[in-house]
This record gives C-alpha cells, structure tokens and sequence, in this order.
C-alpha cells in the first residue's frame, strides 16, 4: 500500500477517534457522573446498542491510529529492509489482536453481560 | 576589539577536539573573515569549505554558536558573545575539521529529479528556437524555491534527517515542489511516486527548524506541506499549462 494512502487512513482515524471518544465521555453526561461509573450502569451500558457500536469504533480508530503512529516511530529509529519489514507486521498483528480481543469484550458484556 | 574563535578540529586519526583562538574583529567582519584569519596567521592547517564570500555559493555552511549558518553572511557583532564557537554541519559525515561529505545531500537533490520535464522539448540543436512563456502567478508559485544554494543548512537543521538517513531532506523535498508546480513541467505524478514512500514526505514532523535557518528566505516547510496536500488530493495541479514559443533564427 502506498504511503500517502496509510497516510489517509491515519489522518481518517486520527480525527474520527476524536470525535467519537468525545461521543463516549459524553454518554457519561446521562447520568450523574460518579454514577455512570457504577458497575452495574458500565454492563448496562454493554446492552445499549449505539453505546457499544461507538465502543467498537474507537476500539478499531485507536487502534489502527496507535499502533500506526508506533510503526512511524519504529521505521524512523533504525532503517533496514528486514526491521521495516518486521516492525511493519508486528503493528498489524498488534493492532488486530488488540481488536480482537476488545471486540470479543464488547461482545461477551453485550450478550451475556459478564465480561 | 577581539573574539574567542573556538573552533571543533577533527581528523580521523586524532579524532575530535576543540581549539580555541583569538582573533581580531572590527564591526563588519564575519565568520568567514575570522576563520580565514586564523588560516593565513595562526594555523594553517584548518580545513573548511568556503568560496563566494557573499551567501550565493552556500559553500562555508557550518554550526555558529550552535545554529546552522553560512559563515560568510553572519557578522561577529551580530552574534553578541565573547565566544563564537564553529562546528562542522550535523547529519553530516565530517572529512575534517569544518569540511563535511555532501554526498548523500547532493544525491537526494538528485533523485528529486531537478529539471523540467517536457516532451514539447528537445536537445537537438537546431534553427529553431523554443520558448516557454509563463504567466507572472505560475512563476510566483515556485519563485522562491528557486532561490535555494544547496548550502545543508535546512539537511543540518531537520531533526528527522538526524534520526532517518533515508529521509530525502527538506531541501531535496522543497525543490521537488519547486519543479512539481512548475507549469512547464509535464511529470507531476512521477515525481509525487518518488516521494511518497515509507522514508519520503511523510517523514516529516513539520518542526519548521529548516525553514527558520535558511539564509535565502526559502521555506521548505511550506513546500512539503503544499506537496503533501497534492498527495492527499486536496490540491490539483491546474490544466492550464504554459505556451511553447516557437521562432526561427
């Protein structure tokens, strides 16, 4: 993939992530905040549908931006064909374990609200 | 009136050191002036790289008091301090003393392609006389990039270029938008694929330290930045291009 194109993606999930971690904090605004933080409230909030498709998205725009932003740092430390290489793959593995696992979260709170 | 001239002397055999010598200055003497003392009195031995005296060869680039300047367009009495200390260029390698390799620097500018590209045009020498006439706007929008002497100073300056060597450089960068924009020049997406790689433009954190210590007033920040809104296809190079003017001899 070109470098102006993950450029794109980057830049994309950089600004979305704002927006929608703004969206999140803001769902604590429905209630008196020390209370939204109340477990049972934070697996209730597993069951509201655009809650955890808001979760979701700032769980796949954080990390594909992360994990992005880490390769940069990686790639501008040292050169070489076979570090670039390697680095490049553990952030795309990191990042899809990272979704994964959260996904699989979300999931678990969402339909048996145990995580 | 005199000067500490503390200068960092470096051969491969001895490694570094600094040595450091009183010098002479009256209010329009420059750095340049001062090392060149040192040389003809003192010792001659020093090694630098200088040539035009009046900032149009960028050849004596060197580390003033810490900032990436040309020694022949900074005066001694500008600097306000008892002590001037010249270094040679970072992101640099050194030969010796104040002479550094500007191999890899002149090869970046190289690889940027730095010359129209047109088909309209041949080298063939014949009767026929070929012109391309640009409007005023066309030539303002590259105008001053072309101002750039290839002195190091924005290369030395670039934090990036410090931690990756395979970043082409603010200088190689600004004069790729400098032939980019040009309305004669027919290779724009051949030039954009150069440049947009993993150690290309997108390498740069935009610190703006190049354009701060260029002496020519060339900003190669804003030349990276408007090539990276071509690559993200917020700019458009314009259709309108400029008109060959054909007449014989």
């Amino acid at each position: 993939m070109r470098e102006s194109n993950i450029m794109k993606i980057h830049y994309i999930t950089g600004i979305s992530a704002i927006i929608l971690v703004a969206i999140h904090i803001m769902f604590r605004l429905i209630m008196p905040y020390g209370a939204s933080l109340e477990y049972e409230n934070v697996i209730a909030n597993y069951k509201n549908l655009p809650y955890t498709i808001v979760l979701e998205l700032v769980l796949v725009t954080v990390a594909i931006h992360g994990f992005n932003g880490l390769r940069i740092i990686l790639i501008e430390l040292r050169q070489g064909r076979v570090w670039e290489k390697s680095m490049t793959w553990l952030c795309i593995i990191g990042a899809a374990s990272i979704i994964a696992y959260g996904t699989r979260t979300i999931i678990l709170a969402s339909l048996t609200g145990e995580v | 009136m005199s000067v500490n001239l503390k200068i960092l002397r470096y051969s491969p055999k001895e490694g570094k050191r600094y040595d450091t010598f009183e010098v002479p200055y009256q209010r329009w003497t420059t750095v340049l002036d001062a090392l060149l003392y040192v040389k003809a009195y003192v010792d001659h031995s020093l090694a630098l790289r200088y040539s035009c005296r009046m900032a149009s060869c960028g050849s004596c680039g060197m580390l003033i008091n810490g900032k990436p300047r040309l020694a022949c367009y900074t005066k001694i009495s500008e600097l306000n301090s008892n002590e001037i200390i010249c270094e040679p260029l970072p992101n640099f390698p050194i030969i010796r003393d104040l002479a550094t390799n500007f191999d890899r620097f002149f090869t970046n500018h190289k690889n940027m392609m730095p010359y129209i590209i047109n088909e309209k045009t041949d080298r063939k020498m014949d009767d026929i006389h070929r012109e391309f006439i640009q409007k005023p706007d066309e030539v303002e929008k590259y105008l001053q990039f072309s101002y750039c002497i290839k002195c190091g100073l924005c290369y030395a300056a670039c934090p990036t270029t410090a931690m990756d060597k395979e970043f082409p450089g603010p200088q190689a960068l600004a004069q790729m938008y400098r032939y980019m924009i040009d309305s004669r020049d027919q290779a724009s997406r051949k030039r954009l694929e150069i440049i947009d790689n993993r150690h290309g433009i997108w390498r740069c954190h935009f610190a703006g330290s190049c354009s701060n210590v260029c002496p020519k007033g060339v900003d190669p920040a804003l030349g990276i930045q408007l090539l990276r809104s071509y690559l993200l296809g917020f700019s458009k190079k314009g259709e309108e291009k400029a008109v060959l003017y054909i007449s014989s001899h």
